[in-house]
């Protein structure tokens, strides 16, 4: 008996191990950073009380029941079975506390619904699986991928604390300006959620929705894709920095100038070491999700590349089908994915490393002139 | 039709056949109801098993145990097995059962179509799990099956979705017209519509919603059907079609849904709470009332699924209206039940226990339905958690612990035994605590900002996801308890006498226990 | 027994009857389901709920200018899955005056060896000017066949209802350009055309 004992508190204290190390209990919505989230914050509150004190109230009538109109205490049932006026009573009462309801949830609705004068217009595109920023006004864009390592993931390295929250390009925006935020998709129906700003909204392929926020506090926000769009569902991260005006205009400077080193890049003289090392990240972040790590991909749907014919001997394939993918599958074009380096280095990578010691290289200038080829 | 009529001739001579030809053949309604509940058992089962391996899963951040398109292929499955094949079957089950019994009629009006309504089940069924076994792998697109993420992104074995769809809807729709069938014809002399007992009542309604929704459903399963195979562009917006269309005709079958997996069991809760407070259902003619409006209501709130595509004000607005106004019958509903339960003299078998527990956690779901009708709250809510919560907390003590206390009640009517008292109330106590204990907390995680269908999670939801997983394998080991009582109570157990219950009323109760083979075959008169 | 066969006659016919009602209501809410579609349609056409603009505008008469109030119209261009044309607005965005005819160019270039056929597929935001957009021509009308390296600026040409709500000051129209495989032959074109046009 000891043993067993000992044994399921030694058990008990495992299962609590994680929980008191953690301490992470949140049980509510956040109220947010912005006035939105705060209305729907208050919303959230006041109709749970509602809730509550109706719950309160009908289950206080039942439990008197329960306690004191018992068989076993003798209690004898009374006949009635029916009371017009209460019916009434019931039915008219919690319409008027709906109405009272509805008041406010359709002033919050309204003012969610204003996108009119804004600051900055962002236009978010949903793929699979990984959101695009293009910054309407300013002429760039930049895809956001979940940079949480495949490791921590498979739990072979610790979690970081940011755990599936992270992304290797965070979308910027200005503090107490007004952003709008247009949303689409180019493969399936995806979602863009944020909750502390109180903004979700539908990327639907082919249409076009929008929504916007105002930020007052600075500060890193995250969030996630909510509507199911496949397998790496669960790994589409939103994180979003606020950040002061002139930070902003900063870091929108770098970006455009980054746009222009990217296209210089491209001009660039690269060796097979540099488009290998350039190839190995931009495979973990593009590539490895389907094709794994390893190149052994997970047939038969997402087929291996170590080893594979097309990697060893086809070239030409090779690039035809990493810029406009296989229509019909899950191979993606990533032509207007990955910039031209990303896909030379890309290419690269996988014709080299595995064992698939091919030693050719794709030049950026190559991707360049295939794409646009007259 | 004729033939049926002969073979009722027959059978009063011979009682059931012997062997497999008894469950294949079989039109009588008792054999074709024990069916339908075993069936229903055995998917309730699997799409448990399915629900395991996703709180497994989910029992810790990262990915230990499936991979994320294996985990998809569940949740899909865990909700097509769970609502189409553990709760409706159950239902019909139940009014394959109970409806002849309780309305004094031989049999179902149309019982070779009952027959056939049956075996389209396990083979629709067969074909849905089959796909798991296929190239590619089952479903994986969720139960709400969204365009174009099922159509032109679905995998090669959402063809044999689609027709297990269409076999279940042609099965149900069979189900449905049999019981309208049944109810409005075969009532015994006397019985006016407005003095059948309640299940009757929310089964005859359930069946009108089934013969509106299926087909809609049979529908927009055949566009996607059109768009994989046939070139259509129903919902690519490449051909010019709308995705969100999808969404709009799925939910104009999927919310009446819902209602259907629902309101038999208000009905049943009707009876069970009566008997066991030995005083009349209070507002029996509201009762009835309300479970109209639900009904007609529910084809004016679809889109409330569906506010974060980005309807306009208008839409938005008209949308959350009419979810609230929902709120006002189905409170009538549980203020019924409670005035009901109000100086009666209570009892609490495990019928009852089953009931109680229903109204207090149907309720609570109802909360978190009303609360999700708030438009712009729900932009928060959408397709967290606290969504997972919500319908577990209508589905599981609703839908399912009104099955639970059916099968308690009428147990002693079908097996003529009464079932083990004392393990049945662990059966519920257990099941109470595990299910509380693994949905409760997806509230807090959804609140929190957990999304919906994801097989890996951020840290800080860690915990109550663990307590969740938990409480999720309790409430699924305590199941395997309920299919030892009901075996227990078929091999045998203290005689129940023709009227187990003191206080429960209705014609069922007065034939003997077991009902036998055949009843009323000539029918009763109904004051 | 006797009395079963007494009462099984009227019941026969009325069961019949039942099964009859019942069915025709499931072909009905089938047939509904599919209405659904074309109803949706019409809705939204009349509506605009879901953003999509509406085919060639017929100017009924001329509209006069609204010097007075300014509206921003925005462009924005996607490509869809697996099209990897070069596909832009050539203008970011215009100030139009409500009434005025305005004209716009997109860019269109197939980058590919082959020969392709494109079609681009429009969407307003808000939703609720879309009743208020008007194209009298539009390249969204027909499908853009280009040759391989080829490159085309198509044209857009439209106008920004006077009775455009007070409190829209800004539009934006979002193109998105799907791959319709290659231009295999002329009545194969025509008849995917005639299908896409009502859409445009």
């Amino acid at each position: 008996m000891r043993v067993h004992a000992k044994r399921a508190v030694a058990l008990a204290a495992g299962l609590l191990l994680p929980v008191t190390v953690m301490a992470e209990w949140t049980m509510n919505m956040t109220p947010g950073v912005t006035s939105t989230s705060n209305q729907i914050y208050t919303l959230h509150m006041t109709i749970l009380w509602i809730c509550v004190a109706i719950g309160v109230v009908v289950f206080g009538v039942m439990f008197w029941s329960i306690f004191a109109h018992r068989k076993s205490r003798g209690y004898k049932p009374a006949n009635f079975h029916e009371n017009t006026v209460v019916e009434v009573l019931w039915t008219i009462v919690p319409l008027a506390i709906l109405v009272a309801m509805a008041i406010p949830a359709t002033a919050t609705l309204v003012e969610m619904y204003d996108t009119t004068e804004s600051d900055v217009d962002i236009k978010i595109t949903g793929y699979q699986w990984r959101w695009q920023y293009e910054y309407i006004d300013d002429d760039f864009s930049f895809f956001s991928n979940m940079s949480t390592p495949r490791e921590q993931i498979r739990n072979r390295q610790a979690k970081g604390e940011h755990y599936l929250l992270e992304v290797d390009n965070p979308v910027v925006i200005p503090v107490g300006k007004k952003v709008r935020f247009l949303l689409t998709a180019n493969d399936v129906i995806h979602s863009w959620w944020v909750p502390e700003f109180g903004v979700k909204k539908d990327a639907i392929p082919g249409f076009i929705n929008e929504t916007w926020t105002r930020v007052d506090v600075p500060g890193t926000y995250r969030g996630q894709c909510t509507e199911l769009c496949g397998k790496d569902h669960g790994y589409m991260p939103v994180v979003v920095k606020a950040v002061p005006e002139e930070e902003y205009n900063v870091w929108v400077a770098e970006q455009r100038e980054a746009a222009e080193t990217e296209r210089q890049l491209t001009e660039k003289d690269w060796t097979l070491d540099e488009l290998m090392e350039r190839g190995e990240r931009a495979y973990a972040t593009a590539c490895a999700g389907c094709h794994q790590a390893d190149g052994t991909g997970l047939p038969p749907t997402f087929p291996a590349l170590k080893g594979s014919q097309m990697a060893l001997e086809d070239m030409a394939g090779h690039i035809e089908i990493v810029v406009n993918g296989s229509p019909g599958t899950s191979m993606q074009a990533f032509g207007n994915q990955l910039s031209e380096v990303d896909l030379a280095a890309v290419i690269t990578y996988e014709r080299n490393a595995w064992g698939n010691n091919t030693g050719e290289m794709v030049t950026p200038k190559e991707i360049f002139d295939y794409k646009n080829q007259q | 039709m004729s033939a049926v009529i002969d073979t009722h001739a027959q059978d009063h001579h011979h009682g059931p056949a012997k062997g497999i030809s008894r469950w294949l053949f079989t039109t009588n309604h008792k054999d074709i109801g024990s069916m339908y509940l075993m069936f229903s058992f055995a998917m309730f089962l699997l799409g448990g098993s399915m629900a395991m391996v996703i709180r497994a899963e989910l029992f810790q951040p990262g990915l230990q145990i499936v991979e994320p398109e294996f985990f998809n292929q569940m949740t899909t499955m865990h909700g097509l097995i769970m609502v189409f094949g553990a709760v409706m079957p159950a239902f019909v089950g139940l009014a394959n059962w109970m409806l002849p019994l309780m309305i004094g009629a031989p049999d179902m009006a149309l019982p070779r179509m009952n027959n056939w309504s049956f075996w389209l089940l396990p083979c629709a069924f067969l074909i849905l799990v089959s796909t798991l076994f296929m190239q590619g792998g089952a479903p994986n697109f969720g139960w709400t099956f969204y365009a174009p993420l099922s159509t032109t992104y679905g995998p090669p074995s959402t063809t044999f979705f689609i027709f297990a769809v269409h076999i279940m809807g042609v099965s149900s729709i069979m189900g449905a017209i049999n019981v309208i069938a049944t109810v409005l014809n075969m009532r015994a002399p006397g019985m006016t519509l407005m003095k059948m007992p309640l299940f009757v009542w929310t089964w005859l309604i359930t069946a009108f919603l089934l013969i509106a929704v299926m087909p809609v459903l049979a529908g927009v399963v055949t566009m996607m059907l059109m768009d994989i195979h046939f070139g259509t562009s129903f919902f690519d917006a490449s051909g010019g079609g709308d995705p969100v269309l999808f969404q709009h005709v799925f939910w104009f079958f999927g919310h009446p849904e819902v209602y259907i997996m629902i309101l038999p069991a208000f009905g049943a809760i009707s009876h069970i709470v009566s008997a066991f407070s030995r005083k009349p259902l209070f507002g029996y003619a509201s009762m009835v009332y309300a479970v109209g409006a639900i009904a007609i209501m529910s084809f004016l709130v679809w889109a409330h699924h569906m506010f974060t595509v980005g309807m306009p004000l208008a839409g938005q607005l008209f949308f959350m209206y009419a979810t609230l106004l929902i709120a006002v019958p189905t409170g009538v509903k549980v203020f019924n039940w409670v005035t009901t339960m109000f100086r009666g003299s209570l009892s609490f078998e495990a019928p009852m226990l089953f009931a109680v527990a229903f109204i207090i956690l149907f309720t609570i779901g109802g909360f978190s339905g009303l609360m999700l009708a708030i438009a712009p709250a729900d932009f928060q809510y959408h397709d967290t958690y606290f969504v997972v919560a919500h319908f577990h907390y209508v589905l599981v003590p609703g839908a399912i612990f009104g099955i639970f206390a059916s099968a308690y009640f009428w147990l002693p009517k079908w097996t003529g035994y009464m079932y083990d008292e004392t393990l049945a109330k662990t059966h519920f106590w257990l099941s109470f605590v595990g299910m509380n204990l693994a949905f409760f907390p997806m509230h807090f995680l959804g609140l929190a900002g957990m999304p919906r269908r994801i097989p890996d999670y951020a840290l800080q939801f860690t915990n109550f996801n663990m307590i969740s997983s938990v409480g999720a394998f309790m409430f699924a080991a305590t199941q395997l308890l309920f299919l030892f009582i009901v075996v227990k109570c078929v091999r045998g157990g203290e005689k129940a006498p023709a009227k187990p219950w003191d206080g429960a009323e209705g014609l069922e109760w007065t034939v003997p226990s077991p009902a036998p083979y055949h009843t009323f075959s000539t029918p009763p008169e109904v004051k | 027994m006797a009395h079963d066969t007494e009462t099984s006659q009227p019941l026969r016919r009325s069961n019949s009857r039942v099964i009859a009602w019942c069915l025709s209501g499931v072909v009905g809410m089938f047939a509904f389901g599919f209405a659904l579609v074309p109803l949706y349609e019409v809705f939204c056409e009349i509506t605009g709920i879901n953003g999509k603009t509406g085919g060639r505008y017929e100017a009924s008469a001329v509209q006069q200018v609204d010097e007075d109030r300014t509206v921003r119209v925005q462009f924005l261009a996607s490509n869809g899955p697996g099209m990897t044309w070069e596909f832009r607005p050539v203008v970011r965005s215009v100030d139009v005056h409500p009434g005025e005819v305005v004209t716009v160019n997109f860019y269109a270039a197939n980058g590919t060896e082959e020969a392709m056929v494109g079609q681009a597929v429009p969407s307003l935001a808000p939703s609720e000017g879309t009743l208020y957009f008007h194209k009298t021509e539009c390249f969204c009308f027909n499908q853009q066949p280009l040759d391989a390296g080829e490159s085309v600026e198509m044209p857009l040409i439209f106008i920004v209802d006077r009775d455009l709500p007070e409190h829209i000051t800004k539009l934006t129209l979002s193109y998105t350009l799907y791959d319709q495989g290659k231009p295999v032959n002329v009545s194969r074109t025509d008849r995917v055309q005639t299908k896409t046009n009502n859409n445009g």
